[in-house]
């Protein structure tokens, strides 16, 4: 975490928006959030926009509440027990507000996709990994499937590496190639927004470099919002962080402004290593 | 750091090498007796369970022919077999496994996979496991009450089958809830991530990964029930039968039958039983025969299940 300072960050800001000037769509739009495990608050009062076709970093010290945040967007806690949104999570165009009881979780999760912390492919092969996700929603046609795969998997850098052993077991594939698997899993349903929690924290460096990379480069097509506990990752692929602290978004803003002027205290003990 | 001090200095005079010897050769003395004492407790069992197969073996090898196979009982033992029994073995289990099966597993998978945890669940899943522990004598008095009489079954293959389904459904719920349970909650998070149902997530990645331990736990369920006695006795099972069902499966259109089930019927152990209990020594021959088949047929299916565990646990690795 020392480097960060040392090496002030707008090094890997993704060009266009060092200043302010490109106009950017609001893909999603958090209004007063608060989430709940039974009684504990793990979000208090979030308000934030996801602007569109950018990389959005959350960052912060562990248990601040970054992947309870992103996982209201798919509606993950919808799976535990005991647990309670309240405010709301707009989504654009339709402006649909994905966290209230009214929405189906599984119509958001069709068009939010999720890659987690460890690597989590199926037991299945290489394709069948990939295809899951239209296989559920009922696509049977041979080639779409076909297609999409494909499609996924270059989009995931990683159609070179196993075009031609489809039918191998995705678990047989190296941690990094199992995370670019899980990466191409999560874009062959065409999502609106790709949620990152840490998803490089069980990968060795060279893994980690390229699928920033990948993110980056993602960047163009799809919104992608990020967890991550390491502030070279986050400078390195994100247009926008989000500090949060204790449950509390404390501040929000384009990454180079956040690493290189941070506007409140907290923000700037944290980036220089003094806790967390 | 700690490199430049001495190891091992526990106090200011250092053990000597000859010290710290006799020091481990002590210790190392009880793992010696515990570990021919464990042997011991380990022989007893198996050399118990070896002298009583082998005796088995010894009375009843002679029997063991084609002849023995294919005749019906007898007044004379040399001239009775157990064709009534296998055949009746085996329509009982079949009724047992399409039965049973089926159920224990979908209870199972509800309890895992869609209960929601509440004191009812809870409650249920306490009786569940106490079940497994129920003597099955208490299974035969439930089934003569409620599948014998108040359902009309008769004493028949039906009631017997719907009998061993019941007593050994605890054995199956328990078996799938424990391979439901070592089915990864990251598996489920990836598949409900990418918008599969409750359902989609149970059918394609929660069953199909938990079919080894389920396979077990039927099999294991099954070749309890193929030596179980006291509850078929408690329903009525017969100890003489000369004659064989309707077979289920026949040559005419619609090719399958079903009076089978409401026929009277024996089973191995009970025709071994009535052998065994007869005055003198002419028929416990067969009775060791009879035996014989029963503890190769369990050890069989015993082995079967521990081949699937090996073979089916070797596909799937998270
Ligand atoms: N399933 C849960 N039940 C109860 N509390 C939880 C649960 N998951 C997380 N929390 C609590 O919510 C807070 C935020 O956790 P989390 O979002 O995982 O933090 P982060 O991802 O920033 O490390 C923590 O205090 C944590 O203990
Ligand atoms: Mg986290």
């Amino acid at each position: 975490m020392k480097g960060v300072m040392s090496n002030p960050v707008s090094v890997g800001v993704p060009s266009p928006q060092s200043g302010s000037t490109t106009q950017r769509n609001v893909k999603s739009s958090i209004r007063d959030l608060n989430f709940f495990y039974g009684d504990a608050q793990a979000l208090k009062h979030i308000d934030m926009e996801i602007y569109e076709h950018a990389v959005t970093a959350l960052i912060g010290p562990s248990g601040c509440g970054k992947s309870t945040l992103l996982r209201c967007f798919n509606r993950m806690h919808d799976l535990t027990p005991h647990t309670r949104y309240e405010g709301e999570i707009r989504l654009f165009p339709d402006d649909v507000n994905i966290v209230s009881p009214e929405v189906d979780p599984i119509e958001v999760r069709m068009r939010i996709s999720m890659v987690f912390q460890k690597p989590n492919p199926f037991p299945k092969s290489i394709y069948e990994n990939v295809a899951y996700g239209l296989r559920v929603r009922g696509v049977r046609n041979k080639t779409e499937l076909d297609g999409r795969v494909e499609a996924a998997l270059r989009g995931a850098a990683l159609w070179e590496e196993v075009k031609d052993r489809l039918g191998e077991p995705g678990t047989a594939l190296s941690g990094g190639q199992q995370q670019r698997l899980c990466i191409a899993r999560a874009l062959a349903t065409d999502p609106e927004i790709v949620l990152f929690d840490e998803p490089t924290s069980a990968l060795d460096p060279i893994a980690t470099a390229s699928i920033e990379d990948l993110i980056i480069s993602m960047a163009g097509s799809v919104t992608v919002l990020i967890v991550t506990h390491n502030m070279q990752q986050a400078a390195r692929v994100s247009t926008y962080t989000a500090f949060m602290y204790l449950g509390e978004l404390i501040e929000y803003g384009p990454t180079n402004e956040m690493f290189t002027r941070p506007r409140e205290q907290r923000t700037s003990d944290y980036l220089t290593g003094r806790f967390g | 750091m700690a490199s430049l001090s001495p190891p091992l200095a526990i106090d200011a005079s250092h053990a000597t090498v000859a010290d710290i010897r006799a020091n481990v050769a002590q210790r190392r003395r009880w793992d010696l007796v515990f570990a021919v004492l464990g042997l011991l407790a380990t022989s007893i069992g198996v050399v118990t369970l070896l002298a009583l197969f082998i005796d088995l073996v010894m009375d009843g090898y002679q029997r063991l022919t084609p002849d023995f196979f294919l005749s019906f009982p007898s007044r004379r033992a040399s001239e009775a077999g157990i064709l009534s029994a296998w055949v009746g073995t085996c329509l009982v289990m079949l009724v047992t496994a399409v039965v049973g099966v089926p159920l224990a597993v979908s209870a199972g998978l509800y309890l895992e996979e869609y209960a929601p945890r509440n004191w009812l669940t809870t409650v249920i899943e306490i009786n569940v496991s106490n079940l497994a522990a129920v003597p099955s004598i208490v299974y035969g008095l439930l089934a003569l009450g409620l599948f014998v009489y108040a359902l009309g079954f008769g004493q028949s293959i039906l009631s017997a089958g719907l009998t061993l389904a019941l007593m050994i459904m605890p054995i199956i719920v328990v078996a799938t809830r424990e391979a439901v349970r070592a089915v990864p909650h990251t598996i489920r998070e990836a598949a409900y991530a990418v918008g599969a149902t409750r359902w989609q997530v149970t059918r394609d990645h929660v069953l199909p990964y938990s079919i080894p331990g389920i396979a077990t736990g039927v099999i294991i369920g099954l070749a309890r029930a193929i030596g179980e006695t006291a509850p078929l006795i408690t329903i009525g099972a017969l100890t003489f039968i000369a004659y064989l069902p309707n077979p289920p499966l026949t040559t005419t259109p619609p090719f399958v039958n079903f009076d089978w089930l409401w026929s009277g019927f024996t089973v191995l152990p009970i025709q071994m039983f009535n052998w065994v209990s007869r005055p003198g020594t002419a028929f416990h021959a067969n009775a060791a025969a009879a035996g014989i088949v029963i503890v190769v047929l369990t050890l069989l299916m015993n082995g079967f299940a521990i081949f699937l565990r090996y073979r089916l646990r070797k596909r799937i690795n998270w």
